[in-house]
């Protein structure tokens, strides 16, 4: 197994157990909108959807097209779950009498 | 060079995201970290000087954006189907992103076996995570029934599709020019999908739902193993924890544990049992003498179930702890971990009703005051205040954490009728001498009781 192997299973490792221990801490209050944050963040997979549908070296019709479908799912799990998680946030309000939209609190 | 220390912040950013969600108080500035580092991740991406085809990137990019809008759109009732529409949409892009890499790398016969074992997780955890989270979200949508489908030997069939799979998947890092065990492996994949999920109830959903978010976050770490990409396999991590971390806390919540909720189809065998309380009494009041109660309470605690969403009632239950609050009247939410249909979901619902969110008061925290409480009003909940979890040790739900109503002064239960909860689980807390059953919709009933309670001049 070559050190390349190696360094990405260390980094997968690490993050997961850095994960666990923020994830630990968030509140259930907030578990709903975690769900969908978590979920916008993993569509960072865009990225690699965007190295296969256009990389020139490695390229054929196939791939651009599931590349290109790829791109498609991940950027509608970006947008409509940073949307929709900073919908739900703004309804969070400590006492009554804010403003509807006031839910970020200094 | 630019895109990796782009890549570096984004990966900082996507932690100090969830870091931030810790309390509601920073929560909003978590979604603008995950936004910035969602950019500086796209945009080092399209800065690298191997990427083209910009023109089909940017259409699949503009479709994507117009489908998401109207997709965090959803009332908050629908947040568990647009969510398990959302592991399906990114597990399926996974899954792709290793269809495609897989053929272009065996066209160039450049298939290390390391990489080759990598795309065969990524394929397997993206398939069957995409027809698993599709039939989820039908189940929630109520597409399909949500009553477990269960059939003799299941458990041998699934077990069996999921071993081929496997095997298959060690025989092509064996020899990864076998192609057509490539497509063994993504059609058997697509398959254990559905028939993982076809056996799950509705009482499993927020397990499920958990469960499939850990999934999809894995599939997006193996994608990151395939591309030798650190930052897909960060924030791949980061979405598995969470799923994994959820789905701990939802079994917990139930006293199950994984493979019970996999295998075991929850609700089958207990269907008989219900029958049994026929002859035990209940004393029923009117939301008039509901009301004279709540009034003469000092403190209140409301248990609101997912029947009180269905119903619609949370604005008028809103408007109840209003009036009451105004009283002087302590009133709290007291919630339970699988209230709703995926792991939190009752705080948002009630949320959105303008709840303020230190009165809503998670199960443990509660329980310990229970005792000091005037009056406890259930709505729409059943099963997640049965006190049979903790006192018959025969009953299915036995040893499941519920909130502890029975020990509050009075009990008003306000349900549509005698039936059972989701478990299918007979609750003899409608026969306890300090109980009043309320009957009637939620929605109407809490309505009639807010009516009573007048404004304070």
């Amino acid at each position: 197994m070559n050190e390349s192997y190696l360094a990405m299973i260390t980094i997968f490792i690490l993050s997961a157990f850095v994960g666990l221990e923020v994830i630990k801490k968030v509140s259930p209050l907030l578990h709903t909108p975690l769900m969908s944050l978590t979920n916008a963040i993993s569509a960072i997979t865009v990225v690699g959807a965007i190295l296969v549908t256009g990389s020139g070296s490695h390229q054929s019709v196939l791939s651009t097209v599931l590349g290109g479908i790829a791109v498609f799912c991940a950027m509608t799990n970006i947008v409509s779950g940073f949307l929709i998680t900073d919908r739900m946030l703004k309804m969070f309000k400590k006492r009554e009498g804010g403003k509807p939209d006031g839910g970020h609190k200094s | 060079m630019i895109t990796q220390v782009a890549y570096l912040i984004a990966a900082v950013l996507f932690i100090l995201s969830i870091k931030w969600m810790s309390s509601p108080a920073t929560a909003r500035r978590g979604v603008i970290a995950g936004v910035a580092a969602m950019t500086l991740g796209i945009g080092g991406t399209l800065i690298l000087p191997d990427v083209d085809y910009f023109a089909v990137i940017a259409v699949a990019m503009v479709l994507g954006i117009a489908a998401g809008v109207p997709l965090a759109q959803v009332p908050l009732t629908a947040v568990p189907q647009r969510t398990a529409l959302s592991h399906a949409f990114g597990s399926l892009a996974a899954a792709l992103v290793g269809t495609a890499k897989y053929f272009v790398l065996s066209s160039h016969g450049e298939l290390t076996p390391f990489v080759t074992g990598a795309i065969v997780f990524e394929v397997l955890l993206g398939y069957l995570t995409f027809t698993g989270s599709i039939l989820a979200a039908l189940k929630l949508q109520e597409m399909i029934p949500t009553r477990p489908i269960t059939y003799p030997g299941q458990n041998i069939v699934n077990l069996t599709v999921l071993a081929s799979a496997v095997l298959c998947g060690v025989l092509l890092v064996l020899d990864p020019t076998q192609t057509w065990l490539f497509f063994v492996i993504s059609i058997l994949a697509l398959l254990f999908g559905v028939f993982l999920i076809i056996p799950i109830g509705g009482a499993d959903m927020p397990t499920v739902i958990s469960l499939l978010n850990a999934y999809a976050g894995l599939s997006a770490v193996a994608m990151g193993f395939v591309l030798d990409n650190n930052l897909l396999i960060i924030a791949g991590a980061l979405d598995g924890a969470s799923g994994l971390i959820l789905s701990i806390i939802m079994c917990k919540a139930m006293n199950r544990s994984f493979t019970n909720v996999l295998f075991g189809a929850f609700g089958q065998s207990v269907k008989g049992k219900a029958a049994a309380g026929g002859d035990k009494t209940h004393r029923s009041t009117t939301p008039e003498e509901a009301a004279e109660y709540l009034l003469n309470a000092q403190s209140v605690v409301i248990v609101p179930g997912y029947g009180m969403a269905v119903a619609q009632a949370q604005h008028k239950v809103f408007e109840l702890f209003d009036r009451l609050t105004k009283r002087g009247i302590d009133v709290k939410f007291a919630i339970h971990p699988v209230a709703g249909r995926m792991p939190g979901h009752m705080n948002v619902l009630l949320a959105e009703a303008n709840v303020p969110y230190d009165h809503l008061i998670e199960m443990d925290e509660i329980n310990p005051e229970m005792g000091q409480v005037d009056v406890v009003l259930v709505i729409g909940a059943n099963d997640v205040v049965n006190p049979a979890a903790k006192s018959d040790p025969g009953s299915p739900i036995y040893g499941m954490p519920v909130i502890e109503v029975e020990k509050a002064r009075q009990i008003i239960f306000m349900k549509r009728g005698l039936s059972t909860g989701f478990a299918g689980v007979e609750n003899q807390l409608f026969y306890n001498p300090k109980t009043l059953m309320l009957f009637g919709s939620a929605k109407e009933t809490v309505g009639q009781i807010v009516h009573e309670i007048k404004q304070p001049a």
